[in-house]
């Protein structure tokens, strides 16, 4: 603080040339630079974000009351309580066991669904049939990709009833919302020349798009895909709490039961399939780049 | 990749009526059918049914509900509840940003190997120190690894329905993720600075202020922002298990078959995110 005092003062102790310091006092005191002035903008920015948050925490109905106080906290305790020991009685993690594959086999084919999908999308979306159709289709992705996985579940249950075809359908329909327009991207920043040579010398467009863009652009779908498969495993972990299978249903179904032993198996299953996926991923990725 | 076999480009050597045979036939036939082997327990256990997507019961019923959704609900009741609801969400992803904050960054302080003291003799961070650390990162892989749904469904269960268990989810799971990219941001600028501050005798917090900050800031306000982007989104998905926020009202609306007020709640939604999209994309461009 007393540096900058000492800056102030100094004739030529603003912006760079103080913060340099050598040439100017070489006698000298620590003169630290001066703070950057800031921009009237940027002011009203930080007070609109400041004035965000106090109302934020102004006008929630906050319940903090009920959760200090010695009863919420007796209740806390027995609840996580509760949770000691997990279920592992053999039945028990057998049925967790089905629950997790189920959760894998609805992540892999809502995946499978969604870059089969996505591909058809990305025809269009990549503008091969026209500057209309491009829009058209990308906006339907953008609307496919906005709506969580966990709100397509919800709406897709009434058309395919409880169960894992709801999980695996809403995952299909939103990663088909984000694959079609990365696959999009991906077919218009291929290079145009091969094609348009296969056209040139009387190829079928089928044949042309199958035998010069598609080949430069598989590597590149297939790791968007394989990325978005490990996205999906950790979304259908938890999908199921609106009903639609898999880990989620399981824990919605212990928790409302107040089953908290079985819960904590669950919770249990899906940190240990969320982290094995991030380890088999990063071992992947290792391999890949090296 | 399996369904492009035999091109009519390859040279016929057999004679022009005979269709060349594929080189890599036996690669692709074996890709398809292990392909196939694996995709049949999967169907099996996703209940893969799409013929249920088409009988008449299950159309008849969702006929109905898509009928609901033309014209949307704009009587002036539900669009205040239905707003009130969209500024909750906004408001439980900017108070669960703020809370995740006041935990991040102690505890980003705590983890920043380029912070430490003990380091600076030996280049080696003393044992307490060390251990110190890595509590602090097994905490936020704790914190972050438990999905936020999971948190919320806790809460929910904890204090009961309503936006506080929203909030302190979100608190919860952000504070894992921004304390560790916060410290991969600070830990991959120059060293240096922060180096010879702390060598001449600076504080701890002065060094980060003056060394690694300066240098770090643009990124790490441009991932907090991005970050308050994915909140908003979060928001909206923990009030299906009771957290509040328009989630909780489209989940309700969505249990009595309304149509026409989940069509307009998911119309809110897709402006919010695409609001919220277009306001983190400006602010970032700014700092860039």
């Amino acid at each position: 603080m007393s540096g900058r005092k000492v800056g102030s003062r100094n004739p030529v102790g603003s912006g760079v040339s103080a913060g340099n310091g050598g040439d100017v006092s070489r006698a000298a005191t620590l003169t630290l630079p001066l703070p950057p002035s800031l921009r009237g903008t940027t002011v009203a920015l930080l007070l609109g974000m400041l004035l965000l948050v106090i109302a934020s925490f102004a006008t929630l109905p906050w319940k903090l009351r009920d959760f200090f106080s010695a009863e919420a906290l007796r209740t806390t305790v027995e609840f996580l309580r509760g949770f000691a020991p997990p279920d592992l009685s053999a039945g028990f993690v057998h049925r967790t066991a089905v629950a997790t594959m189920e959760t894998l086999s609805m992540s892999a084919l809502g995946t499978l669904l969604a870059a089969v999908g996505g591909m058809l999308m990305a025809l269009p979306a990549s503008g091969r049939f026209g500057a209309p159709a491009r829009a058209a289709v990308r906006g339907v992705l953008n609307v496919l990709r906005a709506i969580p996985e966990l709100v397509w579940a919800s709406i897709l249950l009434i058309t395919a009833g409880l169960g894992p075809f709801a999980g695996t359908l809403a995952l299909a329909v939103h990663t088909t919302g984000v694959l079609g327009r990365l696959f999009g991207d991906a077919l218009e920043n291929g290079a145009p020349a091969p094609e348009a040579a296969l056209r040139n010398n009387g190829v079928r467009p089928l044949a042309a798009f199958l035998y010069a863009t598609l080949p430069q652009t598989v590597p590149q779908m297939l790791s968007y895909t394989l990325y978005r498969w490990e996205n999906n495993i950790r979304a259908a972990a938890i999908l199921g709490v609106v009903g639609a299978g898999g880990l989620g249903q399981m824990l919605k179904y212990h928790l409302s039961l107040f089953q908290m032993q079985q819960a904590a198996t669950v919770i249990l299953a899906m940190l240990l399939l969320v982290a094995a996926v991030d380890a088999i991923s990063f071992w992947l990725r290792r391999i890949m780049t090296r | 990749m399996a369904t492009v076999t035999g091109g009519t480009a390859v040279a016929p050597h057999h004679g022009a009526a005979i269709a060349p045979a594929d080189p890599a036939w036996r690669g692709r036939v074996t890709v398809v059918v292990v392909g196939l082997l694996l995709l049949w327990p999967m169907l099996v256990a996703s209940e893969f049914k799409p013929w249920t997507l088409v009988d008449a019961q299950s159309l008849r019923a969702t006929g109905r509900f898509l009928a609901g959704f033309l014209p949307p609900a704009t009587d002036a009741a539900f669009l205040r509840i239905a707003l009130e609801a969209t500024w909750q969400t906004v408001a439980m992803a900017t108070a669960g940003m703020a809370l995740a904050l006041l935990g991040a960054i102690p505890m980003t302080l705590i983890v920043t190997e380029q912070l430490s003291v003990s380091r600076l003799g030996s280049g080696r961070i003393g044992l307490p120190p060390r251990v110190m650390r890595q509590a602090t990162r097994w905490l936020l892989v704790l914190l972050r690894s438990v999905p936020e749904l999971v948190w919320a469904l806790l809460f929910v269960r904890v204090i009961g329905l309503g936006p506080t268990a929203g909030v302190l989810a979100i608190a919860l799971t952000y504070c894992g993720m921004l304390g560790k990219v916060y410290a991969e941001i600070l830990e991959s600028s120059e060293p240096h600075a922060t180096t010879s501050l702390l060598r001449n005798g600076s504080g701890r917090l002065a060094a980060l202020l003056y060394g690694a900050l300066p240098e770090a800031a643009a990124e790490l306000v441009s991932y907090t922002i991005y970050r308050w982007e994915c909140a908003i989104r979060g928001s909206v998905v923990m009030g299906f298990v009771g957290a509040g926020g328009l989630g909780q009202r489209l989940d309700e609306s969505m249990k009595m078959l309304a149509g026409g007020e989940v069509s307009t709640m998911l119309i809110i939604f897709v402006l919010l995110v695409a609001s919220a999209d277009l306001v983190s994309k400006m602010l970032r461009r700014r700092l860039s």
